[in-house]
């Protein structure tokens, strides 16, 4: 089994794989396998379209939390220049879970902020993979107040299992550290866009997640809480996470339909680690024309929208 | 039955097995200390165990009535109900969990909100239905929510939100976990008017209700060894892979870690609780 590709692509990986092997042999010896080898590629192309056409829920859960997928500072390098990150939260510590600081998209100058796993075992620990404790949140709300101060759009990318459940965070107070980024944000003077690049989990996304536009990469979820967590509570048994990312709608294409999320930024075939510098421009082109359409609404108003925005979730009769 | 009493004749033989049970209706058992305590008496002491001060878990409409005045009461958006829009289903369907919690709580859904006085203040009270669905927060609570802090802005008089709940109702997806993002927001309106909010958690106040408007309050309010938090403490168990301490994620050990401003006895809430917003709001309580 190759680990660059997952379960349900192995005939992919395979046929690759023989590509591979023939690519050897045609440099090897006289004869001419090119022919040969270009009618595999497209087939293994055709393979990729057709296994990637018909995903379900849980294979783009798979994928969103794909070791190879590209995280938040992939991004930053290839989307932004002049990049200074801004650390800590003035109070206890620096959580690198969650990263901010100041930069410019295409000149423009913006405060971004997202959640970064960790690519190594090394920096997998030190990221806490991507769970965020209160100092996280708090480092987050530090720069939004900053980014509102000096009139920058705040651009914040969202990957993240969920917050940190632990003892140390639960100390800090890890619910009012979320809690009071919601009420924060919910009031910022400045445009908020929000990404989720990977994995969208919980409260512990949202608490950087309220904002004016929310996008959505193509092979990545939001949901309430993770599928395994759905599973273990509501089927009793965790191995009904299938049936559970199926229900929940988490994916991007089910929450465009449920008018949760405002745009979906499409990624490669293959998902967004096959090519992650044409991802990457796909996410700043979305970027660039969201922000120049927010920008050219008076703040005010722009908060009145935001409010309005969040006052008409929900589904409910009245009788 | 054991071979012994299967030897004794039918007729010397006393049945025994029910002697221990308490007779439905007249005597309760505290869920603590395990005293029997008489019924009558216990609702009289607020469902508080006389003997060891445990506070029991109580329905929405018993607290507020045992906090409101009895004149002046309005309830507030119960014209509310839930539906199923995303046709939700694990081993249930959520429409049969929701009609199963409708008819055993005789409530349309988790949250109870309601106008009245607290001793000649008006006030907005909201208290959650801990046995509906584990008070989980779906569409119709956070629009009762936000309701609730309406009717507070435009008559201008403080909310108290009592919470009980599990966190956000699962069955409505990412559509409950807006509803952090709705009542947070909400909140933000009380406080630009100066209008008080006080929250008071009680047990269980967890997940997506504690880390949203549960911690917002400008006064923040514990019952006593309510359990208060993120994630639970199974969750955080399986995560660290060690016992958690004694009293961890206790209203105490949040007044101890600086989460909460009080911990008030349910005896002492109605009394504690006007005397703070007659303070805040520089009227006189009765």
């Amino acid at each position: 089994m190759n680990l660059n590709f997952l379960d349900f692509e192995q005939p992919i990986a395979e046929l690759e794989a023989k590509i591979e092997e023939l690519r050897y042999v045609g440099s090897d010896t006289e004869i001419n396998l090119n022919e040969e080898i270009s009618r595999l590629q497209s087939k293994s192309r055709e393979l990729t379209e057709s296994i990637f056409s018909g995903l379900k829920a849980a294979q783009i859960a798979q994928l969103a939390r794909h070791p190879q997928r590209p995280y938040f500072l992939d991004y930053v390098q290839r989307i932004f220049t002049d990049f200074e990150e801004l650390h800590g939260d003035r109070a206890f510590a620096d959580d690198k879970a969650i990263i901010g600081g100041l930069a410019r998209l295409d000149g423009q100058p913006v405060m971004i902020i997202g959640q970064q796993k960790g690519r190594d075992t090394k920096e997998k620990v030190q990221r806490n993979f991507g769970m965020p404790r209160p100092e996280g949140y708090r480092k987050a709300k530090r720069l939004m107040e900053m980014a509102e101060r000096f009139e920058l759009p705040v651009l914040t990318f969202i990957d993240t299992p969920g917050a940190y459940p632990g003892v140390d965070a639960e100390e800090r107070g890890q619910s009012e550290a979320i809690a009071k980024n919601l009420f924060v944000m919910s009031k910022l003077k400045t445009p908020i866009i929000s990404t989720v690049i990977g994995e969208g989990g919980s409260g512990g996304a949202l608490a950087i997640g309220v904002c004016d536009r929310l996008l959505i990469m193509q092979y990545s979820t939001y949901s309430v809480i993770s599928p395994e967590g759905c599973a273990s509570i509501l089927w009793k048994s965790a191995e009904k996470a299938q049936d559970a990312a199926e229900a929940m709608g988490m994916t991007a294409p089910r929450l465009k339909e449920l008018g949760l999320v405002d745009f979906i930024i499409s990624e490669p075939l293959g998902g967004a680690h096959r090519d992650v510098d044409a991802t990457a421009q796909n996410i700043k082109a979305a970027l660039k024309e969201t922000l120049e359409h927010l920008i050219t609404i008076p703040a005010d108003k722009l908060l009145d929208l935001r409010y309005e925005r969040l006052m008409q979730y929900g589904n409910y009769t009245e009788q | 039955m054991n071979w012994f009493s299967k030897l004794l004749p039918t007729r010397i033989r006393t049945e025994t097995s029910s002697k221990k049970s308490v007779p439905e209706g007249l005597w309760a058992k505290c869920n603590s200390c395990g005293a029997v305590l008489y019924r009558a008496e216990l609702a009289r002491n607020l469902d508080v165990c006389p003997k060891c001060s445990h506070h029991m878990r109580i329905d929405a409409r018993e607290r507020l009535d045992m906090f409101l005045d009895e004149a002046d009461r309005i309830e507030i958006g119960a014209e509310l109900q839930p539906v199923d829009a995303l046709r939700f289903k694990d081993l249930k369907k959520y429409k049969d969990r929701l009609s199963q919690a409708q008819k055993s709580t005789e409530e349309n859904d988790a949250l109870i909100v309601m106008q009245g006085k607290l001793k000649s203040l008006p006030v907005v009270a909201a208290a959650f239905e801990f046995k509906f669905m584990g008070g989980s927060m779906g569409s119709v609570v956070g629009e009762r929510f936000v309701r609730a802090v309406n009717t507070s802005l435009e008559q201008n008089i403080p909310l108290i939100c009592f919470s009980a709940s599990g966190g956000a109702r699962m069955q409505e997806a990412l559509f409950s976990l807006m509803q952090m993002a709705k009542t947070s927001a909400a909140l933000t309106r009380l406080q630009k008017r100066g209008i008080p909010f006080i929250s008071v958690m009680t047990d269980p106040t967890m997940g997506g209700v504690s880390a949203s408007f549960a911690m917002l309050g400008d006064i923040n309010v514990g019952e006593p060894n309510a359990l208060i938090g993120f994630a639970g403490p199974r969750v955080i168990e399986q995560t660290v892979r060690e016992t958690l301490p004694e009293g961890f994620q206790r209203s105490e050990f949040l007044l101890e870690h600086g989460a909460i401003d009080m911990v008030i006895d349910r005896r002492d809430m109605r009394d504690r609780l006007a005397n703070i917003l007659s303070i805040l709001t520089k009227r006189n309580a009765a």
